[in-house]
């Protein structure tokens, strides 16, 4: 499990760079059935269904589409639209399942790794994988590797910095249950204290407020944010990686055996180029500065 | 063997048998063993109370600071609402629709409104520190509850002391300076004493703005590890401050009682 992310990483890359290279090679539109993951013999929340957690609001680019379906907020994951959205119905595919035995169910992130019975078979929401946290939830092999980034607005000093130590003396926000506050604290060691919100609404509106100068996010996040929710948002910059790159993991509640299946349709993805392509689809494609 | 050793005997073995009851169907649970592991965790314990101990330093701060203010200012408020005549009535109205407002907003509400509400009016002169509005929001609510509390404490000293005082020749407010305040307050620090518990524990949702504070470091400890053991720490250091208020309660309202009863013998 710990180790999946390093041969997972250079598999993914090996095959992409193969898949592209060998051009349309025998992806067959209908997935085939992968060996010992049968859909009557995973084990489920509801046979026959595949209940995915997520947190509502569902924000773009991870989700996607107008709100339809009650009670999702801003996007709706039964559009299969964004990109987790999307994942998600690449990976249910891939394990037999129908669109429509696909139930999406609201769910906090702090409630994902809640002890006792999950209401979910696996949730996705940007969830980074930490070792420590493998010990309460298990985790699927990474669907999206990532880096934070900060995003602050056009014309105020921070939209000048190049450097990660330049961020030092700036005010600092990231949404809770990201690792970003942790970078913030081990490494950019800011003056004065960052703050921590619950949700990304809320860091949203203390860098619009300039209660914060700079809000840490991941990067694709960063797009949206500072394209759509703050008028005036630039990205000042991508944050060079400390330690292991850092990925985002379906959770699952700890020792699901379901887990083996999840991955073995991950790398499949992975394999067959679909990642690739639906990273290409839903994920901005424009580069950011990168903070030395 | 006397009846009080008796009575304490009992006592304690009730206590005991009480206690083992309690303890056998907790640990007999079916959920026992992972409830040990995500909320009792004694590395993670160990691990994160340094971090979280220095959090709670804001918190006293905060309820230190915002205690300061509300003493004096919800006395001031009480006196208001007592003025007497109708040229006074607004000032009285006023005083009323404060304080049934402020009482009446759930307290992490008013934090939510002020401190994300008052900065984006993007006044200059208005501060945008989110510890600033959530020390005010606090401000703003305990001083509502603790001017009903010395409000009752004003009504309570009776008609005759204020007639007493006039007949004297004291004017309102000396009357309420030398006479009424003075026993007025000292009947109410009991319960003016729990609502500063009360305004201790809710240092906490300050954290709501995203300050890390106490709350907010155990949240983000526990969003880290996926264990729950951190709450354990902020519990700890909570009670390790409210316990020893409260006993200091109690034990001013036994000398008070003590005091009273003995005027009554005399």
């Amino acid at each position: 499990m710990r180790t999946a992310l390093i041969p997972g990483l250079a598999l993914a890359v090996a095959l992409i760079v193969a898949a592209t290279a060998s051009g349309s090679s025998t992806a067959p539109a209908a997935a085939a059935e992968i060996p010992g993951c049968s859909k009557a013999t995973l084990n489920l929340l509801v046979p026959g269904t595949l209940t995915i957690g997520a947190d509502n609001p569902a924000y773009p680019p991870w989700f996607g589409g107008d709100e339809k379906t009650k009670p999702w907020k801003i996007s709706d994951p039964y559009s299969g639209k964004g990109y987790e959205a999307a994942v998600a119905y690449a990976v249910a595919k891939q394990l037999g399942f129908a669109t429509a035995a696909v139930k999406w169910v609201p769910l906090p992130y702090t409630n994902s790794y809640t002890p006792g019975k999950k209401p979910f078979d696996v949730y996705l929401t940007q969830v980074s994988y930490k070792p420590e946290r493998a010990r309460a939830a298990t985790f699927s092999r990474s669907y999206y590797f990532l880096n934070q980034s900060v995003v602050g607005r056009k014309g105020t000093p921070i939209a000048g910095v190049k450097t990660v130590a330049g961020l030092k003396r700036f005010k600092l926000g990231a949404p809770l249950g990201t690792t970003a506050y942790d970078y913030i604290v081990k490494y950019i060691k800011p003056t004065s204290k960052p703050n921590v919100f619950d949700t990304l609404d809320q860091g949203v509106k203390a860098l619009k407020n300039g209660q914060i100068d700079g809000l840490l996010v991941d990067l694709p996040t960063a797009f949206y944010v500072s394209a759509v929710q703050v008028s005036d948002g630039v990205i000042v910059g991508k944050l060079p990686t400390r330690g292991t790159k850092e990925q985002f993991g379906m959770v699952l509640a700890k020792g699901n055996p379901l887990v083996t299946c999840v991955n073995r349709a991950i790398d499949r993805l992975w394999a067959n180029g679909t990642i690739a392509k639906l990273q290409n689809t839903w994920l901005a494609k424009a580069g950011a500065p990168d903070l030395k | 063997m006397s009846k009080e050793t008796r009575a304490v005997g009992i006592a304690l073995l009730s206590t005991v048998v009480f206690l083992a009851v309690i303890a056998t169907v907790i640990t007999r649970s079916p959920g026992w063993d992972t409830f040990k592991e995500f909320f009792l965790d004694p590395t993670i314990y160990r691990d994160s109370f340094a971090e979280i101990a220095t959090a709670f330093k804001l918190n006293v701060r905060i309820f230190l600071i915002a205690e300061a203010i509300i003493l004096p200012a919800a006395l001031l408020l009480a006196v208001l609402r007592s003025l007497p005549g109708p040229v006074f009535f607004p000032i009285r109205a006023l005083a009323v629709v404060y304080a049934d407002l402020f009482r009446g907003i759930p307290t992490i509400l008013v934090i939510g409104m002020l401190g994300f509400g008052m900065p984006s009016l993007e006044i200059a002169w208005i501060p945008k520190s989110f510890v600033f509005w959530g020390i005010v929001s606090l401000v703003l609510v305990y001083t509502a509850y603790v001017s009903e509390v010395y409000r009752a404490g004003i009504d309570s000293v009776h008609s005759s002391q204020e007639a007493a005082a006039r007949s004297l020749g004291l004017k309102h407010t000396q009357t309420l300076r030398y006479v009424v305040i003075p026993q007025a307050v000292r009947r109410v620090i009991p319960p003016l004493l729990n609502d500063f518990i009360g305004l201790q524990k809710d240092t906490a949702l300050v954290g709501t703005l995203g300050v890390v504070e106490a709350f907010k470091q155990t949240q983000i400890d526990t969003s880290a590890t996926f264990n729950f053991t951190p709450y354990l720490v902020a519990a700890t250091l909570f009670v390790a401050i409210t316990i020893p208020l409260a006993r200091f309660t109690d034990w001013l309202v036994a000398r008070d009682r003590k005091r009273q009863q003995a005027g009554r013998l005399t």
